[in-house]
């Protein structure tokens, strides 16, 4: 047996393992899942220290002799007080300092996703596919709009968002799910070519 | 100085990175983000990736402590974790080694497999649906439908008009409904930024004194 080989069982064996939840939850499902988040905070923290910790604290305090970054670096000591009754207070500094950047998002969040919308709504409406566009998206907006009671001639053009949006939810539906087959087209390429054409 | 501080920092800090998108100053451009901001960002990250590993670990090691149920499955979240750590932290992280073969052989084919089987439930969940028979939900599977065989050869042989159906769906009611939601959305969000900033929202902060 070649190393690729066993490499392809252990993973053959796992993929097996989490599908094994389509018949009933189980205990080799149960371990998996618990293996998984272990690696993968594993991985994390492996890196979080190798691409983070020592580029951008270690190397420039104590090789670039950057002494104001021990202030950061005791902020962030901070966080760790949320796990002690007298100090857990002293970590809503490094919260409050990472949440200073909303600011920016105030205006960021302004121009990206009401601007630039409202300007791509606004073009004059030369053929019907925009008038339909320009009546979706009036209707999907007066549908979250709840200080007028949707009833009469109103609520049955209000409701037209509402078909709007079935439809719109549909679409993305469907593409999530071809993206989910396609991995699940993947995983049963690996078992047919990678492990067992390689086993028989 | 428990609440008040850290309030002041938000409002404040709040109030400069405003003017940083719309003063495009060396001072507030380059002295405030580049020189502070981003530095001290970045030295501050990896404590708060530590936060979550201690979180994590403290709640499996109370599970065990209390003898939850499923407990005996938190002893296979520290054997990961441990192993996977001591071999990026021993080995290294370069290919050939122990702890990329435990994310090329394990982690990558569970956590692909773990989104597949989404697949199946997203599969009973329309089903699910369709047997409601109501208009709404049979409109939603319909726009699915096309959307789907439109993307494979199947739907060209059923139909050659699928694909241009389907885009047409795509470009006109999807766009019409998303955009809707996006400007909702985005006067959402500027509501809670701004809440923040006024201090009016605090929550982040915690609860307790």
């Amino acid at each position: 047996m070649t190393f690729e080989l066993f490499s392809n069982l252990v993973g053959a064996f796992f993929t097996l393992a989490i599908f094994s939840f389509l018949y009933k939850d189980n205990p080799l499902y149960q371990m998996s899942e618990q293996l998984l988040v272990g690696i993968s905070l594993g991985y994390g923290l492996v890196y979080s220290y190798e691409r983070v910790f020592i580029p951008y604290l270690w190397q420039p305090i104590f090789l670039k002799h950057q002494w104001p970054l021990i202030v950061p670096a005791i902020l962030g000591m901070f966080y760790l007080l949320r796990f002690t009754r007298k100090f857990s207070w002293l970590s809503r500094y490094p919260i409050a300092f990472s949440m200073m950047s909303v600011g920016a998002s105030v205006a960021l969040a302004m121009h990206s996703l009401i601007l630039v919308q409202m300007r791509q709504a606004m073009i004059p409406i030369e053929n019907f596919n925009l008038f339909l566009i320009f009546i979706g998206t009036i209707t999907v907006l007066l549908y979250f709009f709840f200080s007028k009671a949707h009833t009469g001639v109103y609520g049955k053009f209000v409701s037209v968002g509402k078909w709007y949006m079935m439809v719109g939810f549909g679409a993305s539906f469907g593409l999530t799910v071809m993206a989910r087959i396609s991995l699940l087209i993947g995983r049963i390429q690996f078992l047919v070519n990678d492990v067992f054409g390689k086993l028989f | 100085m428990k609440k008040t501080i850290p309030l002041i920092i938000v409002i404040v800090g709040g109030i400069i990175f405003l003017l940083w998108v719309f003063v495009p100053h060396k001072i507030m451009a380059d002295d405030f983000y580049y020189e502070f901001f981003t530095p001290w960002a970045r030295a501050m990250a990896p404590f708060a990736a530590l936060l979550g590993v201690m979180s994590l670990s403290m709640m499996h090691t109370a599970k065990i402590k209390r003898r939850a149920p499923k407990w005996q499955y938190s002893y296979f979240f520290f054997a990961g974790f441990l192993i996977t750590t001591l071999a990026g932290f021993i080995g290294g992280t370069q290919k050939g080694g122990i702890f990329m073969w435990m994310f090329e052989n394990m982690a990558m084919p569970m956590s692909a497999t773990m989104f597949s089987l989404l697949a199946f439930y997203m599969a009973s969940a329309a089903y699910k649906a369709f047997r409601a028979r109501s208009v709404e939900a049979t409109v939603l599977l319909l726009a699915a439908i096309i959307v789907m065989l439109a993307q494979v050869p199947m739907g060209v042989k059923i139909s050659k008009h699928l694909p241009t159906i389907s885009q047409w769906i795509l470009d006109v009611p999807n766009l019409a409904s998303k955009r809707g939601i996006m400007l909702g959305v985005g006067l959402g969000s500027v509501a809670t930024t701004l809440k923040i900033m006024l201090g009016i929202e605090r929550s982040y902060l915690g609860g307790g004194e």
